[in-house]
């Protein structure tokens, strides 16, 4: 069976898609009150962010948009050292699209969620003419413990910079489908909730986190730089790639530099504490190929070492990072 | 100008094959090359462009025994 | 024994007149860039990027071409991925494509045989630029089409060679004292092809691989054959001879003069060069998109210095646009078009004009 648009009417078949797939996963107390609005009980900081989920194809090799959406929005919180609890999800769906895919992804994102600690609160669904396609738009909402100061604006000189893992897994995964390039490549999506708390919960000094998504670590190295005024030195020999990355970004000519992920940060720590911070990144799946990738220092804008000891400038991603032949 | 990068022949149908680059299994034309299964072939735009002689290591061991050779 | 610190060294510590030495090729200007081989040389010595970087030298008309064939009905435009931001004189694809454009990307035009075969009722474009590296793809990409009987394939050439583009260089640079040869453009024309240059401007001509270490064993090479003052002769050198034989790949040679024949084209920012340009012979007009006569440039503002940056005559940041009206995110010239177009680097590696 397949979505028309008579599933976004409002009428019987709405009901009935809710009933049938939404309904059936998402279930929480507050949720089921199916009141026009959720009602939540908050007290003291709260962090919020919104985002939106247009991946193609849907299903990967690691993951699916439904699952991406809870990772993205989850770590999203976390790195402004929130603890997420809640999330609204916002769906699009084009005509045409599988009933039963539809119920995987749904089902997907709620097992996620659940693993995450978040519930979801809030939802809608609309259909627009299409092929098949689906959207997803969240909000997602933490809780930041008193205390608790972290930002892109607070690092200094002499602060190190740790990356949680590989670069480039999502983005080479999503467009190895695209062209048609087979390998075993699985995105990394995944949400950080573990890697954080590790650091947290061992007091790290941490001055600021990113998770890297799109425009990739060159792209985000450049926001903290700017946000904190500050210059930042990176390595070239210490930044980890896996080897079939490696080898699928040199077929298309790209960068991982500047290719998503969506399942790795970087943490800018005090530099006292870079080495427990990593044996930590690493003791745990989602950062077991945890490296130092680079330092804060005086100046401005972001610097690479080069494995030959030369020395150039890392800038932002401009424009979108495409197969090239030149 | 031109990106082209070494990847071994895993399998072949001539002028029809594939090539493997770190893991990843590409379609590559071989039409405009001698080669057999395993040799690694220089690819651009999906073309095999020429046989690689040689690895990268052993590679550069020569190029500096060139450079010695013409200064 | 040579070895890579001691090359790094004597290029450091370099101490006589300036020397320029262009690299023509964008594959070997993006090394450079990434490597930092800049800062690891001394300042004396001065890397000129040249116009190697296909997609940059392309004329607007080209663009404007692409784009009608992207809004026509029943019609599907292939392109490689560095296409997609270049301006013709309404927008560029990646705008048209914003708009409803049929826009799809490839890695390789020989994939385009099999979505032709497939939906027999669209005519599939190939947006077919490239230098002689890229032109046998093409080739075999209408072998196929011809062989299987496939009729809805087109492909718009814009495909330039690089000799003659040398030489133009070569007429109109100044104080180029070297090049570094375009390493996959010589896999298929071999190294023995820079012979005839050679003679005529007796400078040396080397032809490089892409790792850093063979870009900086060519820039080595090029400084000592320069500095070499009881050698009066400049020489053709192949350091990437793993890849590149003296006569180069002939069968590739013969495909493409098979296929392809030289007529002038127009280079953006250059202008128009003699017989450098391959377009498909009359006996496949069938597969031709309308090449010829895409001459037509962008009005390129008249403080535009392109033309100077490309041989060398002027620094990026002596053109008045520089970093201001010209910049990544909407380029005029060539050299900002592509990220790795002298103006782009330098952008992004040195001044950005402020």
């Amino acid at each position: 069976m397949r979505i028309d648009m008579s599933h976004g009417s409002g009428g019987k078949a709405s009901a009935e898609l809710m009933k049938d797939i939404f309904a059936k996963h998402y279930s929480n107390d507050i949720l089921n009150k199916m009141e026009d609005a959720a009602v939540l009980e908050l007290h003291g900081r709260i962090a919020c962010s919104t985002d939106s989920f247009v991946v193609t194809p849907v299903v990967f090799n690691g993951g699916d948009i439904g699952k991406l959406s809870v990772c993205g929005t989850v770590n999203d919180l976390l790195m402004m050292g929130a603890e997420p609890k809640y999330m609204t999800a916002a769906f699009i769906l084009e005509e045409g699209l599988e009933m039963s895919l539809l119920d995987q992804i749904v089902s997907s994102m709620a097992k996620t969620a659940d693993e995450a600690g978040v519930k979801i609160i809030s939802g809608d669904t609309k259909v627009v003419e299409g092929k098949g396609g689906l959207y997803i738009n969240t909000t997602g909402i933490g809780l930041i413990p008193a205390g608790r100061e972290i930002s892109a604006g607070n690092c200094s000189e002499s602060d190190v910079v740790l990356l949680s893992g590989n670069l480039g897994d999502h983005h080479a995964c999503i467009l190895s489908a695209r062209m048609g390039i087979k390998n075993d490549i699985k995105s990394d999506c995944a949400c950080l909730n573990r890697l954080v708390n590790s650091l947290l919960e061992n007091n790290i000094g941490i001055k600021a986190m990113r998770d890297i998504t799109r425009g990739g670590l060159g792209t985000v190295l450049n926001e903290i730089a700017d946000a904190s005024k500050c210059g930042i030195e990176m390595i070239e020999d210490a930044l980890p790639v896996h080897p079939e990355v490696r080898g699928f970004s040199d077929i298309l000519g790209l960068d991982p530099l500047y290719m998503g992920n969506e399942g790795k940060m970087i943490a800018v720590v005090e530099a006292e504490d870079a080495e427990k911070a990593l044996a930590l990144m690493k003791q745990n799946e989602d950062g077991k190929d945890a490296a130092i990738i680079a330092r804060v220092i005086c100046g401005k804008g972001v610097v690479m070492r080069t494995r030959l000891g030369g020395s150039r400038v890392v800038d932002v991603l401009y424009g979108e990072g495409l197969p090239r032949i030149c | 100008m031109c990106i082209a990068i070494p990847g071994k022949i895993v399998s072949l149908d001539y002028p029809k094959a594939k090539a493997d680059f770190n893991g990843n299994l590409v379609d590559v034309n071989v039409g405009l090359v001698d080669t057999k299964l395993g040799d690694y072939v220089l690819v651009h735009a999906g073309c095999a462009i020429e046989v690689m002689a040689k690895d990268k290591a052993m590679e550069l061991i020569e190029l500096f025994q060139e450079l010695e050779d013409i200064t | 024994m040579m070895n890579i610190e001691r090359m790094i060294q004597e290029l450091k510590e370099y101490e006589g007149p300036e020397l320029k030495i262009m690299e023509v090729c964008g594959t070997h200007t993006a090394s450079i860039f990434k490597s930092g081989i800049r800062s690891l040389i001394s300042p004396k010595l001065r890397l000129i990027s040249g116009p190697g970087c296909p997609v940059c030298v392309t004329p607007s008309s080209y663009i404007d071409r692409c784009i009608d064939y992207a809004m026509k009905d029943h019609h599907v435009l292939v392109t490689f991925g560095d296409m997609m931001k270049v301006p013709g004189m309404h927008g560029s694809l990646s705008q048209i494509k914003g708009d409803g454009g049929s826009v799809e990307l490839m890695y390789s035009p020989l994939e385009v045989t099999e979505k032709a075969r497939q939906n027999p009722d669209i005519t599939y474009v190939i947006a077919g630029v490239g230098f002689e590296t890229t032109a046998p793809s093409y080739a075999l990409t209408i072998e196929e089409a011809v062989r299987e009987g496939i009729r809805n394939i087109r492909i718009l050439t814009a495909l330039k060679t690089v000799i003659p583009a040398l030489e133009w260089i070569c007429e109109n640079e100044d104080g180029i004292g070297g090049f570094l040869c375009p390493g996959h453009v010589s896999v298929i024309i071999g190294s023995a092809a820079y012979g005839e240059l050679l003679h005529k401007y007796n400078k040396p001509f080397v032809v490089a691989g892409f790792e850093p270490e063979h870009i900086l064993a060519a820039i080595y090479d090029i400084v000592r054959q320069l500095r070499n003052i009881k050698q009066q002769d400049s020489s053709v050198h192949n350091l990437y001879k793993n890849a590149v034989r003296t006569e180069g790949n002939q069968k590739a040679q013969k495909i493409i003069n098979h296929y392809f024949e030289h007529g002038d084209t127009m280079w953006r920012g250059l202008g128009m060069i003699p017989d450098s340009g391959l377009y498909l012979k009359r006996e496949y007009a069938d597969y031709d998109g309308g090449s010829k006569g895409l001459d037509q440039d962008v009005q390129l503002p008249r403080t535009c210095r392109c033309s100077d940056v490309i041989i060398g005559r002027a620094n990026p940041d002596e053109c008045k646009m520089f970093g201001k009206t010209c910049n990544p995110m909407s380029p005029y010239g060539p050299c900002m078009v592509s990220s790795e177009g002298a103006c782009g680097i330098w952008y992004r590696n040195i001044k950005k004009g402020e």
